[in-house]
């Protein structure tokens, strides 16, 4: 994992290397300075000494939170990027409860109808969430619910409201794999020996399909799951640009508009970092949901 | 069983074969992609023929249409009918020629990724040992960077262009083709045939090309066709953050961005192309999961 990190570093700062002189990234455009200043930033980067010089220095100043100063804020970049954790944290772990708890639901509901017009409805609002550009179905979800019948805010943070239309989008295309992987997963357990064995004992229909057939069908669901909320964090990013929600997403656009490479960088790396460790996460989870995996492994 | 005691919805011709009641178009329809593949191909004769299909200039705009409705709704004309965005363009005239982008933007990457990616697979699969690990360390580092933070520095640092977006997708498509024809490999090159053909002192490249390939190809194209739809997604994504194609280029995801302010006032500008982008990769999913379970029902864990 921390090599997989060292690997994300080195590619944030091969970028800023690869095009002419690294400085011009440091500078805010339309900006002059004088030789000294230019002569000094050089020292300060590095750029006199050995490509793997600069690299120490700058992964260096990176593990101790410095990504240098934000062009467009003036100020730290960490400082900034601390101050919109929560509020992507908030929404991407809604967001993530939400989309769990209805795909598996959906995927259940629409397995045991099968066929039925019930089945029919509950694909296609997979279907649609997994083909449906995230930007255009929240501009939809604004002009239906917000603009058409004026029940909820269209934008920025406050109270529980806001959160209605953003978490639901997000949650709408997260959910959409996990519905139609809960399905087949459902659909395959149940039919097989040991339910038609249940069935054949008698056992009432509910019971066979959560006491006994659940059990074995959400593995795959789960695992899936356990990998998404990495997704959802990439996922803010978009919704948040939609919805002015002032989170980390929402920041890196900001940023990029501005050419502010000093806080495009520190967002990358931060983000990557909770990347990360929601996918060991994950793994963690995957051992614990699937108990062959650690006999397996041992 | 008694819970098959209900109509049949098949019955039986004279030779025996089941033949649907409902009729065979509808039959036809329901086990072939027949809708998607329609859609499918009348997009890439839009885009390929766009300069003829399209009624209206792409980037000529007339004053006196400003945000001008589709047809359907009041005030709206056939000469744009679907609408004008809000310098007064033909939007339908601008998807079409938006099409050019993003079917040709998915259909390179897909190209580059899946040689790229599946030589990769194939060699590693077969070389095994040190080189087997670095290739397959690199895919787990690709798997494990954020796309879109990435394309965003990149952006910063080169600047918006048709050719970064080309590059950056590639390079993050690749790997899911590496991870799968590797597993493959790895099961093929233990077979008794491809024994057989090295103790007739065939060479690895024969080997490679003339019997591993031909076993991993159909996953090879069921992951393609599967990559399609979410490529084009990603282009527009781009596109809408302002970091894919560049204006004045009438690529989807930045027409969306263009009409944005115009959601509560005039809903068709933004909505019309994001409907371009869904309908067309709701076809290549369709087509994708088609292909996988008549190809490659092995493949149904991937998306």
């Amino acid at each position: 994992m921390i090599a997989v990190m060292i690997g994300i570093s080195m590619i944030v700062f091969g970028l800023s290397r690869l095009t002419g002189d690294p400085r011009l990234l440091y500078m805010t455009q339309g900006t002059r300075w004088s030789q000294e200043v230019w002569d000094a930033r050089g020292r300060e980067l590095g750029l006199d000494k050995p490509m793997v010089v600069q690299y120490l220095v700058w992964a260096g100043n990176a593990v101790r939170g410095d990504f240098g100063q934000s062009l467009w804020h003036k100020r730290n970049s960490l400082k900034i990027i601390i101050e919109k954790v929560p509020a992507t944290i908030q929404l991407s772990g809604i967001s993530y409860l939400m989309a769990v708890v209805l795909g598996i639901a959906l995927g259940t509901i629409s397995a045991v109808t099968r066929g039925t017009l019930i089945d029919i409805a509950v694909r296609s609002f997979a279907l649609i969430g997994q083909a449906a550009p995230p930007f255009w179905l929240a501009l939809i979800m604004i002009y239906v619910f917000a603009v058409y019948l004026d029940w909820l805010p269209t934008s920025r943070r406050g109270d529980w409201t806001n959160f209605v239309l953003p978490a639901t989008t997000l949650a709408w295309l997260g959910s959409a794999a996990l519905t139609r992987l809960t399905r087949s997963s459902l659909l395959e357990v149940l039919d097989s020996e040991y339910i038609k064995l249940a069935r054949a004992k008698g056992v009432a229909g509910s019971t066979v399909i959560i006491k006994h057939a659940l059990k074995n069908a959400l593995i795959p669901p789960l695992t899936v799951a356990a990998v998404l909320f990495a997704s959802f964090l990439t996922g803010t990013v978009v919704v948040e640009t939609v919805f002015a929600w002032p989170g980390l997403g929402r920041l890196a656009v900001d940023a990029t508009k501005n050419n502010d490479f000093p806080l495009v960088t520190g967002i990358t790396v931060i983000f990557a970092a909770m990347f990360l460790f929601s996918s060991l996460m994950a793994d963690l989870l995957y051992a614990y949901i699937d108990p062959r995996i650690r006999i397996y492994d041992s | 069983m008694i819970r098959d005691t209900q109509l049949p919805d098949t019955t039986f011709d004279r030779r025996g074969t089941q033949v649907p009641v409902l009729g065979t178009l509808y039959q036809w329809i329901r086990r072939y992609p027949v809708l998607p593949v329609i859609v499918a191909v009348g997009l890439a004769i839009m885009a390929i023929f766009a300069p003829w299909v399209a009624p209206n200039h792409p980037l000529e705009s007339e004053l006196d249409k400003l945000a001008a409705p589709p047809v359907w709704i009041e005030g709206g004309s056939w000469d744009y009918v679907l609408g004008a965005d809000k310098i007064g363009r033909d939007l339908l005239s601008r998807i079409i020629h938006g099409s050019r982008i993003s079917l040709s933007v998915a259909f390179i990457v897909i190209i580059c990724g899946s040689v790229i990616g599946s030589g990769i697979g194939i060699a590693s699969g077969m070389a095994g040992g040190i080189w087997d690990e670095i290739a397959m360390r690199i895919v787990d580092l690709v798997y494990a960077t954020p796309f879109l933070l990435i394309a965003l520095v990149a952006a910063v640092v080169f600047g918006a262009s048709l050719e970064l977006v080309l590059i950056l997708l590639t390079i993050f498509s690749w790997p899911i083709f590496a991870r799968q024809t590797r597993g493959l490999t790895l099961q093929l090159k233990n077979m008794d045939y491809v024994a057989s053909s090295r103790v007739a002192s065939a060479s690895e490249i024969r080997i490679a090309f003339r019997h591993i390939l031909p076993g991993v190809v159909n996953t090879i194209v069921v992951i393609a066709t599967l990559q399609i739809g979410s490529l084009i997604l990603t282009e527009s994504v781009l596109s809408y953050l302002g970091v894919g194609i560049p204006a004045p280029q009438p690529a989807w995801g930045s027409m969306v961005a263009d009409g944005r302010e115009f959601i509560t006032t005039a809903w068709w500008v933004p909505v019309m192309p994001g409907a371009a982008i869904f309908l067309t990769v709701f076809a290549f999913n369709f087509i994708g999961d088609w292909l996988r379970d008549y190809l490659d029902p092995r493949l149904r864990q991937i998306n």
